[in-house]
């Protein structure tokens, strides 16, 4: 039954062009992203650094608000203002550099101050995935920040100074249904088989086996095999330390062949001992998700994410157990051997898929929503990721910046940790507010700065009971920088916060939470719960 | 300069200034803040790039904006569809242009004053007279055989006096390199920090199949496409050719063959996508990590050429797939590396008269600490040079190909002889002594 080859899809342009990022966040990673409208609130060179590696692997569409006016500074720092720009809108000049970067992205701009934009227009922000600000001060950040707080908006605030990058997300909640993790287990079951697949396992035995049977059977037989003569010994339970593993381990290694060789499948069922003995609980991250009060209080406006978490859940309660992954790692085997064991979890798989599936669309009925808000293929892509399902809820920034008592005293102790630098940013934010320019901005005021910026970080500390003091040299270096915009360190933090944007707008990966710190003097960052 | 050239030229570059005219408490114990240091990185330093593709592209813009205007990029590669989604300074009407020339010409009209000269050549189609003329090297290569080579250049660059380093002889090598969401940057100072062989070991070795299992038992989509590579298309070799990945026509019969062999054996999974990826051996590749990477990199050439700060020491890992971590450790200088210990080496061979030379070979590509690719053996038998085997020449291949299956004895090579291996990994021949070891003969 040969088929003729189908047109692939894949030769498409735009397969094409997107090729080396469709590997990675697949072809429904790249319609979110298609589908994605982001708004950079000032063209500074981080800004427009971020905007390029989301405009590159492209964005629906982005809009820059920014008032300013191309200054010499900009062109030195920000690649995508040109010479003839000088004098004129920074926002209309980034924008047209930026287009240039890609044709399937359309881009527009306000040439306006952010804080006006926001006062005429208290919803301008509410059709956007996320909000990008840098360089924006702390008495116009925190309105931006609780207005998109309760927009349910993800917000970027970024700043590049000198050699330090800063980037703090605020994201009220954010699911995510792909992780990807480094380390992926696999998921084979073999502690509670299902019916077809134990009685599999179960109608080999390992000591019948000739030779060449010997050589072919794929290490799972093998392991389950030994697993239940493991059980027979301990009343039925399996290994659970390092010394009944080795057990184990040491039982399958004893069945050498004829000649007293263990063959490579064999090395293998040693080999996944540890990792395939306990795979049928359930994290407690994805339990936590499960019992979430979002997904027993379904309405119109529920997301999918919780719509499908809601089926699961009935799947889990009737089951005892998620859906099974559905694939198997490659194991010396034949082929007949392998591929008959490999459509059992796929063929299971299939049969909860449908459960859930089933159940999503009476759900999506009782709650009003249309039978056609989530496909086939996202439910799909949902069990087969369902052991992976991660959640965020995260701080408000106003409320980061408003409140008495920041808890970051334990980091202090240590004379050499970054969050010295967050402190400082604190310190200059608050230093701007109050006298309208950066710390060291003009040459002759270096000096005194630096006695101003202490004093106020001085004052900043003690409002948040902190009875350390930073050492000078730090601060000393900050004012050094008197505001400058280094362009290799807003690159860096650039490609950071983009793909950190990518993460938000594909729900896939782990995004930053919260706040992270580069420091390019010793090439060292950190990652800062606040 | 006019003055108000001048006065635009000091406003342009404020940022730069103020880090390098003002005194800092983390400069290097060298760094005498003046308007001269800018004014060297201008006019004074000059920068090779290697490489003008997803990083290269980055690293001239950011070096561009960081002040340097003297830069030199090598690329022998043109442009194509697929790099668009991150080289960002190529455009759908340069594809099968030059990526040197085009992002030398891009940076250049940009980046006012710049001068970016492109070679579009290949690395090794410069000699040391080439090399000597840079202040640093900056490396964004995809292959690990270009940067062994680069790396093995600045190393045969140093001069030695009496056994001790001459400084001046030294040029800074700063490479990065990425993969997906994961990618390194390092700083190496050859003869004093750990060079790329130093740590040859942090390469992963390429993913192979064994030929059994592509030809008898294939499980996964792989396994068909391999078998379709190696066995169907030296076979039936459809267009008189070896297999072109980028050659779409090559891949749909890849494809549809693969398709075919997945069909008679049940295996599910095989795309066109696939095909292609394990055919070009494709790395993923996005626009953010080659920004966060190239980046790193261009602020540590910023750092040595201005001493505005001490350099990273040396080796930074960094991925973002989970959040955004980074990680940044001294690489050890490897006491006995192949190529800067001036240590000389010795390979233990266990039995020469049984080690063929075609086993000794496979060490020399197999080992961890060597990793060659298709190495050229020569010796000195009673002071005449003698050609073991060499596969880069047609003629001198079939002349040699017999030695393959002689023994190191029957070769003529005696214990503690020295053997002369070239390969493209390095431009320099390694001496290597062979050093049999006397082994009890066992009987049982």
């Amino acid at each position: 039954m040969s088929s003729p080859a189908p047109k692939s899809p894949e030769q498409s342009e735009k397969s094409k062009k997107y090729d080396r990022q469709l590997r990675l966040w697949g072809d429904h990673g790249q319609r979110f992203l298609e589908n994605s409208k982001v708004c950079l609130i000032n063209a500074t060179a981080l800004g427009t650094e971020i905007l390029k590696s989301l405009v590159l692997p492209g964005i629906g569409s982005f809009t820059i608000i920014d008032g300013e006016k191309v200054t010499e500074e900009d062109i030195g720092s920000n690649f995508f203002l040109d010479n003839d720009s000088l004098g004129n809108s920074r926002a209309q000049a980034a924008t047209m550099c930026l287009l240039e970067l890609n044709p399937d992205v359309r881009g527009d701009y306000i040439d306006e101050f952010p804080e006006n934009v926001m006062k005429q227009n208290q919803d301008f922000l509410k059709g956007f995935s996320v909000v990008i600000a840098t360089a924006l001060p702390e008495k116009f950040l925190i309105p931006l920040s609780k207005q998109l707080w309760d927009a349910g908006i993800p917000l970027f605030s970024c700043k590049s100074i000198g050699l330090l990058g800063y980037a703090r997300l605020q994201v009220n909640e954010h699911t995510v249904i792909e992780v990807h993790p480094d380390n992926d287990n696999p998921d084979l079951r073999l502690d509670e088989p299902w019916p077809a697949l134990k009685e599999h396992l179960e109608s080999f035995d390992i000591s019948k086996l000739d030779k060449k049977e010997r050589s072919h059977v794929p290490a799972l037989i093998i392991l389950y095999y030994f697993m239940q003569k493991f059980r027979n010994l301990h009343d039925g339970a399996l290994p659970t330390n390092r010394a009944e593993k080795d057990q184990l381990r040491n039982m399958i290694r004893a069945c050498g062949n004829e000649e007293g060789l263990l063959e490579e499948n064999f090395e293998e069922a040693i080999h996944y001992v540890n990792t395939c003995l306990s795979h049928s609980k359930i994290s407690s991250q994805v339990q936590s998700i499960l019992d979430d009060p979002k997904c027993l209080n379904l309405n119109q406006d529920s997301a999918p994410f919780w719509v499908m978490v809601s089926a699961l859940r009935e799947l889990v309660q009737t089951e005892g157990s998620l859906p099974v992954k559905g694939s198997l790692p490659d194991m010396a085997a034949d082929t007949n051997s392998y591929i008959t064991l490999q459509q059992i979890y796929q063929k299971r798989f299939n049969e909860q898929v449908e459960t859930v599936q089933r159940r999503v669309s009476e759900i999506l009925r009782n709650v009003n929503q249309s039978p056609d808000a989530i496909t086939e293929d996202e439910i799909k892509l949902f069990c087969k990721h369902a052991n992976e399902l991660y959640i965020v809820r995260g701080t408000c920034i106003a409320d980061e910046y408003q409140s008495s008592t920041l808890d970051i005293s334990m980091y202090l102790d240590d004379p050499d940790s970054l969050m010295m630098y967050y402190v400082i940013l604190r310190g200059l934010d608050r230093f701007l507010s109050e006298f309208n320019a950066y710390p060291g901005q003009f040459d002759d005021q270096v000096e005194p700065d630096v006695v101003k910026l202490k004093s106020t970080i001085g004052k900043l500390l003690a409002e948040w009971g902190c009875g350390q003091v930073l050492r000078d040299e730090r601060v000393h270096e900050v004012c050094r920088y008197g505001g400058a915009e280094m362009h290799s360190i807003s690159a860096i933090l650039g490609g950071c916060v983009a793909h950190e944007v990518i993460k938000l707008i594909t729900h896939q990966y782990k995004p930053l939470n919260n706040t992270f710190i580069f420091d390019a003097i010793t090439s060292n960052s950190v990652t800062y719960r606040l | 300069m006019g003055e108000s050239a001048q006065d635009s030229y000091q406003k342009r570059w404020g940022h730069l200034r103020k880090v390098l005219e003002r005194q800092g408490p983390f400069g290097h114990p060298e760094f005498e803040p003046s308007p001269e240091i800018l004014e060297f990185v201008m006019n004074g330093c000059k920068i090779l790039v290697i490489g003008a593709g997803g990083l290269g592209c980055e690293l001239l813009k950011d070096l561009a904006l960081m002040g340097f205007k003297n830069i030199h990029v090598i690329d022998m590669d043109t442009i194509e569809l697929s790099n668009l989604n991150r080289q960002f300074l190529f455009r759908r009407k340069d594809i099968g242009m030059s990526k040197a020339e085009c992002a030398a010409a891009f940076i250049n009209s940009r980046v006012h004053g710049c001068q970016v000269t492109p070679h579009y050549k290949r690395i090794q189609d410069f000699d040391e007279s080439f090399y000597r003329q840079f202040h640093v090297i900056v490396c964004g290569l995809d292959s690990i055989v270009a940067r062994r080579w680069i790396n093995g250049m600045m190393i045969s660059m140093l001069q030695y006096d009496d056994g001790v380093l001459d400084q001046s002889s030294l040029i800074p090598i700063v490479d990065g390199g990425t993969e997906g969401f994961k990618g390194n940057a390092r700083v190496i100072m050859p003869g004093l920090t750990a060079c790329i062989e130093c740590t040859l070991d942090l390469y992963p070795p390429q993913i192979t199949y064994p030929l059994c299992t592509i030809a008898n038992t294939p499980r996964l989509p792989e396994h068909c496409i391999e078998y379709v590579k190696v066995v169907q298309w030296p076979k039936e070799n459809p267009w008189g050719s070896n297999i072109d990945g980028d050659d779409p026509q090559h891949i749909t019969w890849i494809y549809e063959k693969s398709a075919e062999r997945a069909l008679q054996f049940n295996i599910t999974g095989l795309s066109y996508r696939l095909v292609q990826g394990v055919v070009k051996n494709i790395i993923p590749a996005v626009a953010s990590t080659n920004a966060v990477i190239a980046a790193v990199c261009a602020t540590e050439v910023f750092k040595l050429a201005t001493s505005c700060c001490v350099p990273m020491n040396n080796y930074m890992v960094f991925n973002d797939v989970d959040g955004i971590y980074s990680y940044t450790y001294e690489a050890e200088k490897k006491s006995n590396c192949l190529a800067c210990s001036q240590v000389p080496q010795t390979l233990e061979i266990k039995d020469p008269s049984k080690m063929k030379l075609k086993d000794l070979i496979q060490v020399l590509c197999e080992s961890a600490s060597f990793q060659m690719r298709n190495p050229g053996l020569t010796t000195y038998i009673n002071g005449k040079n003698k050609t073991l085997y060499m596969s880069t020449i047609k003629s001198i291949e079939e002349r040699t190909r017999d030695n393959l299956n002689k023994t190191l004895t029957d070769l003529g090579l005696s214990d503690n002889c020295e053997i002369m291996v070239a390969d493209q990994t390095s431009p320099n021949t390694l001496i290597l002594k062979l050093k049999y070891l006397i082994e009890d003969v066992n009987m049982d």
